[in-house]
């Protein structure tokens, strides 16, 4: 309670300072003190330290500069010519190199000796790093391309990858008819298109590209030079070119692998696919081959030539200047083997000109003209007939394999040849073809001219294509076959033949091997010499050269086999497709009596194999059956990588097998000789018995008796008989 | 008299390099003095002149190593080993003999 007088509230105040000390209780004081319980004694310190050099500070104004490279060019110091000689000549020198000399010498002979450095135990394993299991063998399905749009029963008959872009796999598609079924049904035939088609990767589906051709093709192969150039035999005995130049860029686009992720829709027939650019293009051929002048059945094989050489009417080897394949070698059932160029010929006789107006044939606008020259009117320059000699039988050709011969060429000759190339490229070269040079050429002498042919009675020709001069009637002929069965090879026919027929010419070499028609002939990617034929039941592999006989034949197998190929990245391995749907891998390495392995593909023949490298890690193989389908499936780590040294293991392989086959002959010669010596030994045996005089068959007699009397001497003397003299011992006489 | 018998170093010469060179798997051989610059070669000049300054500088930098390590010492040879060939180094006081050998097993 504050107590005033009243006349003093509201007034103002007036402060002033006063001294706490000087006046009692103005202040109350609250006098600091410890506490026991709050004073803590502090036993560890935390304090950092650091001992610092003595920091001087300096800073200055410097003109900054962008960096610069600087080099320095130099040239090595050298001597002239005379100062060289001059220290050459010297005698320290002399001295030096005599008492250095011997240790270099030493160190080269210990290099030479031995190798130190080889870890012997890391050469003899195999190569470690495997991609994914190893003990995986069988080939995985990939994936399987059918055409469903087509109204029959379709069977493809050839398969090849596209040898550029990835994924892409052609396959030429032939009706499941037999010949009277074909001939029944020609009518409808004629109304549906004969096709080729481009499969890819991304759609199983629907096939990219589907060139059409007059009749169903067999065999067909894109050209090395120019993957949009294929060419193909049909049934009917045309060749067939197309040129797919124009729709490249639809094929090359081909996203593959993406499109796998999502899923694909099979749509039916009847709807049409709004997604505008899946529409699939006929493509038209662009040129056939002349119906009268070319083969008169079904066509069974075609190769394109190399881009090396080409040949002249004769078989004359000559070089081909103009750097693109542009000859193919056609194989038929009418037993002939023909040649062809798709460059324009030169017309030996000048057309008239009426017949030209009947023949103008309209072609569609947009067919590419690049063969326009050979529509129609295209003919081989040189046919082969395979004839039996002297009966009419001709051999009926089913497989042909060329030899791998590149021409080498001299260095200015390719300069030249490169250049043209270049030049022609820039201006695609199938546009504008220009004669063949070959009349102005040297022929070329040593190449090799000589190929396999397999028939479809199961025998493996060797032939020429070259035609020589005979040299009795100065005519030119191809060389005549003669048939020698190689199992009996006695050698006596071949010699008689050759001289009754005054046509025949340089024999060359059939063997009947096969049981049945032989569908492929087919040389080892990586040995030039070395054939592989596989026909009926079983497989046969041939070196060029060796004319005894196959290096290898299997033994019949329990299926027909109906279709093979060499595996592309390993030596000793091939494929057969059975006609059960089967295939069998063969690896050389491991058994040569039967295949290593067997799986099974599909439920059909299985007619057409041919497997594809597309990086190291991805090999597919394309199985076709007979119902159509198209099977790609992953060939496995072990399958597609070489071990080490297998290149140079099977290539000591065929070597010992020529040297077994070498021995054979050998031991037969050896064998007739012993023979003939036995005989000649009965001969002089028998002679001798007669020959004996009489003299000596006294002599004989008279001993023979002299030793009957001994014997009957001792027998008596035996049975105590005759009395025997005191002389003789006990012994004797027991 | 002294025209004879240059002739006769460099023949002795001429016959040591030669049998040198026809060693089993030898690439290439030189003789190179002090300083690295190369007198005689059998390879091509731009391969000797890169052998020669730097297997020089290598045969020094070995050399004073040996010294260092013991100063009575002295480097008589230098081989080099490698994955593809062998190099060897005969160092004197004035010249180099290099040898380059392709083992080749």
């Amino acid at each position: 309670m504050i107590s005033r007088k009243r006349s003093e509230f509201g007034a103002p105040i007036k402060f002033s300072d006063q001294n706490a000390s000087s006046v009692k209780d103005a202040y109350i004081e609250c006098t600091a003190y410890p506490d026991k319980n709050f004073t803590l004694k502090q036993l560890e310190r935390d304090v950092g330290m650091q001992v610092v050099p003595q920091i001087k500070d300096i800073s200055t104004q410097t003109r900054w500069t962008y960096p610069q490279n600087a080099t320095t060019q130099y040239h090595p110091r050298e001597f002239s010519e005379e100062e060289k000689k001059t220290l050459e000549q010297s005698k320290t020198l002399t001295d030096f190199l005599n008492n250095v000399s011997m240790s270099v010498e030493i160190a080269l002979q210990q290099n030479e000796i031995m190798n130190v450095f080889i870890d012997d135990w890391k050469r003899l394993a195999e190569e470690e790093g495997t991609f994914g299991d190893k003990t995986d063998t069988h080939l995985k399905e990939y994936q399987s391309f059918t055409d469903l749009h087509s109204p029959t029963e379709k069977m493809i008959t050839c398969v090849s990858w596209h040898p550029v872009i990835f994924g892409l796999i052609a396959v030429s598609v032939a009706v499941r008819l037999s010949f009277e079924e074909r001939v029944h049904f020609s009518g409808k035939l004629l109304l549906q298109p004969s096709l080729i088609l481009f499969w890819s990767f991304s759609d199983p589906i629907h096939p990219q590209l589907m060139l059409e051709s007059p009749d169903d093709i067999f065999c067909f192969e894109f050209c090395p030079s120019d993957p949009n150039i294929i060419a193909g035999g049909c049934i009917n005995g045309q060749i067939v070119m197309w040129d797919i130049t124009t729709h490249a860029d639809r094929i090359e686009n081909i996203k593959v692998g993406g499109s796998r992720s999502k899923k694909v829709t099979l749509k039916p027939l009847f709807l049409l696919e709004p997604e505008s650019n899946k529409e699939v293009m006929y493509i038209r051929h662009c040129a056939v081959s002349s119906i009268e002048n070319g083969h008169r059945k079904v066509i069974t094989d075609i190769h394109w030539l190399s881009d090396t050489f080409e040949i002249n009417r004769l078989g004359s080897v000559f070089e081909n200047r103009s750097g693109i394949s542009c000859q193919l070698a056609t194989c038929s059932a009418d037993c002939t083997i023909c040649f062809w160029d798709i460059r324009p010929q030169k017309a030996l006789t000048p057309q008239p000109t009426e017949k030209k107006k009947e023949e103008s044939i309209e072609i569609p606008f947009d067919v590419p003209s690049t063969f326009l020259h050979l529509d129609l009117s295209w003919k081989p320059f040189s046919k082969i007939r395979l004839s039996k000699g002297e009966t009419t039988l001709d051999h009926c050709p089913t497989k042909i394999s060329l030899s791998d011969d590149t021409l080498l060429y001299k260095e200015q000759d390719k300069a030249a040849a490169q250049d043209k190339a270049v030049k022609a490229g820039e201006a695609r070269p199938y546009q504008n073809l220009e004669e063949g040079l070959a009349n102005h050429l040297e022929p070329i002498d040593d190449f090799c001219t000589k190929f396999f042919v397999g028939t479809e009675e199961g025998e493996v020709i060797y032939t020429d294509w070259k035609m020589e001069r005979d040299p009795e009637t100065g005519r030119f002929m191809r060389t005549r076959l003669w048939a020698a069965e190689w199992r009996n090879v006695n050698s006596v026919i071949k010699d008689e033949m050759a001289f009754s027929t005054p046509t025949a010419k340089k024999p060359v070499s059939l063997y009947t091997v096969h049981d049945g028609a032989v569908h492929t002939v087919q040389r080892s990617p990586f040995y030039h010499d070395i054939i592989l034929t596989v026909g009926g039941w079983n497989v046969a592999i041939w070196k060029e050269g060796v004319m005894t006989g196959p290096l290898l034949q299997s033994c019949c197998a329990p299926k027909r086999y109906t279709s093979g190929h060499w595996s592309l990245t390993r030596p000793g391995v091939f494929y057969i497709g059975r006609e059960d749907g089967y295939l069998d891998i063969w690896d050389l390495l491991e058994k040569t009596h039967e295949p290593a392995q067997s799986q099974n593909i599909c439920i059909t023949m299985i007619t057409c194999v041919k497997p594809w490298t597309f990086s190291a890690k991805q090999q597919f193989i394309a199985i076709a059956d007979y119902f159509g389908t198209l099977h790609i499936l992953e060939i496995p780590w072990t399958l597609s990588h070489p071990s080490t040294n297998e290149v140079s293991s099977i290539h000591y392989y065929f070597e010992r097998e020529v040297k077994h086959l070498e021995y054979v002959e050998q031991r037969k010669k050896i064998r007739e000789q012993e023979k003939k010596d036995m005989k000649l030994e009965i001969e002089k045996k028998k002679v001798k018995m007669h020959q004996k005089s009489k003299e000596q068959m006294e002599a004989e007699l008279k001993m023979e008796y002299e030793s009957y009397l001994e014997l009957e001497r001792n027998v008596l003397v035996n049975l105590g008989l005759i009395k025997v003299k005191e002389t003789m011992s006990y012994v004797e006489m027991v | 008299m002294v025209n004879c018998l240059s002739d006769l170093f460099q023949a002795e010469v001429e016959e040591t390099l030669k049998r040198i060179q026809s060693h089993k798997g030898v690439i290439g051989t030189m003789v190179v003095n002090a300083e690295g610059i190369p007198i005689r070669t059998t390879l091509d000049n731009s391969m000797t002149v890169q052998y020669a300054g730097l297997l020089h500088q290598l045969t020094m930098k070995a050399r004073s190593t040996v010294r260092d390590i013991d100063p009575q010492n002295d480097l008589t040879f230098l081989r080099i080993r490698s994955k593809k060939h062998e190099i060897m180094v005969a160092p004197d006081k004035e010249y180099l003999l290099i040898v380059i050998q392709n083992p080749c097993e």
